[in-house]
């Protein structure tokens, strides 16, 4: 299996979430309420992160389906808190130098009419470089 | 091994549940350790005043080591966590009194560990024969 | 001064391989009080005792060195030959130069130095030892069992057929505990009550057992042998020797709304009340906080109905003073509260059970007399998701449930879950589990049937929350297996809570001075080698008090701790170590640290008068050793801070010496 022992340390200490302490009992994906949104699901996550299996997580869109909820956290029996592991794993794609995640090409279509002008200079700001 | 070393005295309290009887089993065993070693027999590792090791020193001793049951396994409960945080604060302060904390070790070694104990005790011998003799707190008075 | 014989032994040529003896006994003849040094080939054969025992007369000896074997191997020996030629035992010490000087190394001279230096520590020692002889206590020929569930039970049993007296304390109006609220028992699925009520009976039969039930133990003084204990009989408003149990009152009483707590609530009784049919004694019982009569002072139907007049609305609580030999602990459990796991809506909903009420349902005595009907609206249940774990293998820092394993939640769910298919085939079950534990005779071949043969569907993963809509109960849940959220339209969810010690164990643990781990489990004086008794001597330990436990196991542990308690009960005297701590009560200033170290609580205090030099009484508080309780373990004689505790056999003084010889 290939590991990605930098970032898996990164994304541990970023979090502070040790997922060693996961007895796999799925409780956060049974309690997760965008579970059907995501390619990866809440245990799967805490187990890649514990493997070392770091950049399909890297690229999947799943990231960005967790409600942040925090339901994960509050249940799981073994305080593992894998919300705080999703963010941290976001954090760690914010932090790829270079890398934008947004043009200002892409914004036209984002835009409605419910959508407040700041979250958009605010998302601008966090997912471009 | 050392031949031309300087050979320490050393003094081993060992509790007579688990590390006295792991001493033993060393001995059935036939796994040699340095005769500096001299072994002297107490119920239990918490029965060790911090007085003895002073003392010890006193004498002349070059380094002191407390054997006791492995935590969790002591044939009276409690008594190794006593020594555990006892020997913790006793040794800082022999640090301070320029004692090097290598002269003092607390070890746990069971009744069936007597490899442990053999091992243990050279590699103390070793370390405490490299520190060479103690003079800190030796009173001259005692020897004669 | 002493006079002392020192006696090399060659052990063949184990010792006398590696040291020169003769040179050992030549250099030892000239340590202080040293009269007599010898070697022989085996010191510890009859000749070799001999000669001990002739040197003992001939040169007057006090004190006797053997430079031998391990004293853990032949020390026993030489004190009981020391005893034979009239020296007290402890007058005896053991230089070890085979396994800790001849085994250990090659050289002749470095082997015969370091047994001259062993040598001279055991002298140095023997000079400063004393006379010992070890205290004596007599033994008061009575048990108390405190707890009268099926551990309790059985030990009671157990010893009162070893003809001792026995006496159970159980706080609830009858004996029994968790097992007579049981349906079924795994792995035979023989029913509880068949089991256990024949024993209850036996109980309340047996001349050699007093069952005291409705009471508590609040006081307990003394030690191994000889205990003091109060117990409290709390008023029960019946009295206990009148009444026939015929039931009258029961029916007529008018405050029948009280909830049953046999049925865990889940349905009524009368403010007089028998627990269930076969308790034991069949006593009636006066519920203070519900009965009118005792409110109010309206009412006094029963006293009318009562053929017997065993009604007596003025009872007060009594208290009984009463010596034991031995107490053993029979505490037992209880489900935790699902208070903190509110995800289950276990608050919400009366369809979401914990699996003691699960018992209760298809018990046929129970609220529902065995038919599995659900308790919000007594219609049978079509889907039904057993939840493993509850409150069980939580981390600590998550603040709710418990850090172990629960250890029969796995049995007894897979016993509800086969039974409620037999039963009712048109049921679909689901158990969530993390995983399966079943180690046990039996055990996995029976979780095995439950699938293969009774349909059962375990799915790996856990339940995330339940939802109440309508009638049903949503319940969300992962598979993970097949890696899918799982949603299901229940009608029963049941809950497998955690099992926790039940809350009476602290403070009873404090009033024993047994030790209690981090759960309020007991713990054990060996977690190997003496799994049934307390570190405090006297008190041993039954069922679940010590940690979860099936009936199985429970029974073995019982009739263990039984078997303990008649090896204690059978004997006259009790002979202790003569090697325990004591206390100087010139030097003591009471400060209690000795007592605080003390894993045994073999320490008290006294107030105790003291002559002043000039000529007046001052009274100081000053430290006490028990020595039938001491172990001899030290750790007091290190804590007291004014050198007033010291360890016989192992005084300051002597260890002194031992390190100033080595040192010298």
């Amino acid at each position: 299996m290939e590991t990605n022992k930098y970032l898996q340390e990164e994304i541990v200490r970023i979090s502070g979430v040790n997922p060693r302490k996961c007895m796999r009992c799925g409780k956060c994906s049974a309690t997760c309420p965008a579970y059907d949104e995501m390619e990866y699901h809440p245990h799967q996550f805490v187990n890649m992160v514990e493997n070392g299996d770091i950049e399909p997580l890297l690229n999947s869109k799943s990231l960005y389906k967790c409600l942040s909820c925090f339901a994960c956290i509050d249940r799981c029996p073994r305080s593992v808190q894998p919300a705080k592991l999703v963010e941290a794993v976001r954090l760690a794609v914010i932090r790829q130098q270079g890398a934008n995640h947004m043009t200002a090409n892409d914004v036209p279509a984002m835009i409605d009419e419910d959508t407040p002008q700041q979250l958009l200079v605010s998302a601008f700001r966090k997912y471009t470089k | 091994m050392q031949v031309n070393e300087y050979k320490p005295l050393i003094v081993a309290f060992c509790c007579n549940w688990c590390s006295y009887a792991g001493a033993d089993l060393a001995g059935n065993n036939r796994l040699a350790y340095p005769a500096e070693v001299k072994i002297i027999r107490v119920p239990c590792s918490c029965r060790v005043n911090p007085m003895f090791i002073l003392r010890a020193f006193q004498r002349g001793a070059d380094g002191v080591i407390i054997c006791g049951c492995h935590p969790g396994d002591c044939h009276y409960t409690s008594g190794n966590y006593y020594t555990r945080r006892r020997m913790a604060a006793l040794f800082s302060m022999l640090d301070y009194l320029g004692i090097e904390k290598e002269r003092t070790r607390v070890e746990w070694v069971s009744a069936a560990e007597g490899a442990k104990f053999a091992a243990t005790m050279n590699d103390f011998v070793q370390t405490v024969a490299a520190l060479g003799e103690n003079k800190r707190l030796e009173d001259l008075r005692c020897k004669k | 001064m002493q006079r002392i014989g020192v006696f090399v032994c060659w052990c063949g040529s184990n010792i006398a391989g590696t040291v020169d003896v003769k040179a050992v006994a030549e250099a030892l003849k000239n340590e202080p009080g040293v009269v007599f040094s010898t070697d022989y080939q085996y010191m510890c054969s009859q000749a070799g005792q001999d000669m001990i025992k002739e040197a003992v007369k001939e040169h007057n000896l006090t004190g006797i060195v053997v430079c031998s074997c391990s004293p853990r191997m032949h020390e026993a020996t030489f004190r009981k030959t020391a005893a034979a030629a009239g020296l007290n035992p402890y007058m005896v010490e053991i230089a070890n130069i085979r396994e800790q000087c001849s085994w250990v190394h090659k050289d002749m001279m470095t082997g015969t130095e370091k047994a001259v230096i062993l040598g001279k520590a055991a002298v140095a020692k023997v000079n400063l030892n004393t006379p010992l002889t070890p205290g004596e206590s007599p033994v008061t020929k009575r048990a108390l069992v405190i707890g009268g569930g099926i551990a309790g039970i059985q030990t009671a049993l157990d010893i009162a057929d070893a003809g001792f007296p026995v006496d159970i304390v159980e706080k609830k109006p009858t004996i029994g505990g968790k097992m007579a609220q049981l349906d079924k028992t795994f792995p035979t699925l023989d029913c509880a009550a068949c089991i256990l009520t024949p024993k209850m009976v036996d109980v309340a039969q047996n001349e050699n057992i007093r069952i005291f039930s409705y009471s508590e133990v609040t006081e307990v003084s003394g030690f191994v042998g000889n205990f003091d204990v109060t117990i409290k009989k709390k008023a029960r408003y019946v009295k206990e020797d009148v009444c026939t149990g015929c039931g009258a009152c029961l029916e007529k009483c008018p405050m029948k709304k009280v909830p049953n707590e046999f049925n865990l609530g889940m349905d009524n009784r009368s403010a007089i009340y028998i627990p269930f049919a076969q308790a034991v004694p069949k006593v009636a019982t006066i519920d203070p906080n519900a009965c009118n009569m005792l409110k109010n002072g309206k009412c006094g139907v029963c006293a009318k109905v009562c053929a017997a007049g065993a009604i007596d609305y003025t009872q007060k609580d009594e208290f009984i003073q009463e010596k034991y030999g031995a107490i053993v602990v029979a505490t037992g459990f209880n489900p935790i509260s699902m208070d903190k796991f509110d995800e289950f809506a276990y608050s919400q909903s009366k369809d979401v059970i914990t699996s003691l009420e699960f018992e209760r349902l298809t018990n046929a005595a129970g609220p529902s007399a065995g038919k599995l009907l659900r308790p919000s609206d007594g219609k049978h249940p079509h889907t039904i998701v057993f939840v493993q774990c509850v409150g069980s293998r939580c981390d600590a820092c998550a603040e709710k449930g418990k850090e172990y394993c629960s250890k029969i939640c796995c049995m007894y769910t897979a016993k509800h879950a086969m039974l409620t298919r037999d039963k009712y085939p048109d049921t679909e079950v689901y158990v969530f589990y993390i995983d399966v534990r079943t180690p046990g005779k039996n055990f996995d071949e029976f979780y095995r049937r439950a699938v293969e043969e009774y349909g059962v569907k375990y799915i790996k993963g856990m339940v995330g929350k339940v939802t109440p809509e309508g009638d049903k109960l949503k319940v969300q849940a992962s598979d993970l297996i097949a890696n899918k959220q799982l949603h299901i339209d229940a009608d029963l969810v049941v809950l497998a809570a955690a099992i926790e010690p039940d809350q009476s164990a602290r403070p009873l643990a404090t009033m024993l001075t047994a030790s209690m781990d981090t759960n309020d489990f007991f713990t054990e004086a060996h977690p190997k080698l003496r799994p049934v008794e307390s570190p405090t001597a006297g008190v041993f330990l039954s069922g679940a008090c010590q940690g979860p436990k099936d009936i199985p196991e429970t029974v073995s542990q019982a009739g263990a701790a039984a078997s303990k308690v008649i090896g204690l009960l059978a004997k006259d005297k009790l002979t202790g170590n003569p090697c325990v701590a004591g206390s100087n009560e010139l030097m003591c200033n009471g400060c209690s640290s000795c007592a605080n170290v003390c894993p045994y609580g073999a320490i008290s205090y006294e107030e105790k008068e003291f002559r002043m030099p000039d000529r007046t009484t001052k009274v100081r508080r000053v430290a006490v050793v028990n020595p039938a309780v001491c172990q001899g373990c030290g750790a007091c004689t290190v804590a007291c801070p004014s050198g007033a505790m010291d360890l016989k056999g192992f005084a300051n003084s002597q260890i002194m010496a031992e390190v100033d010889a080595i040192c010298k």
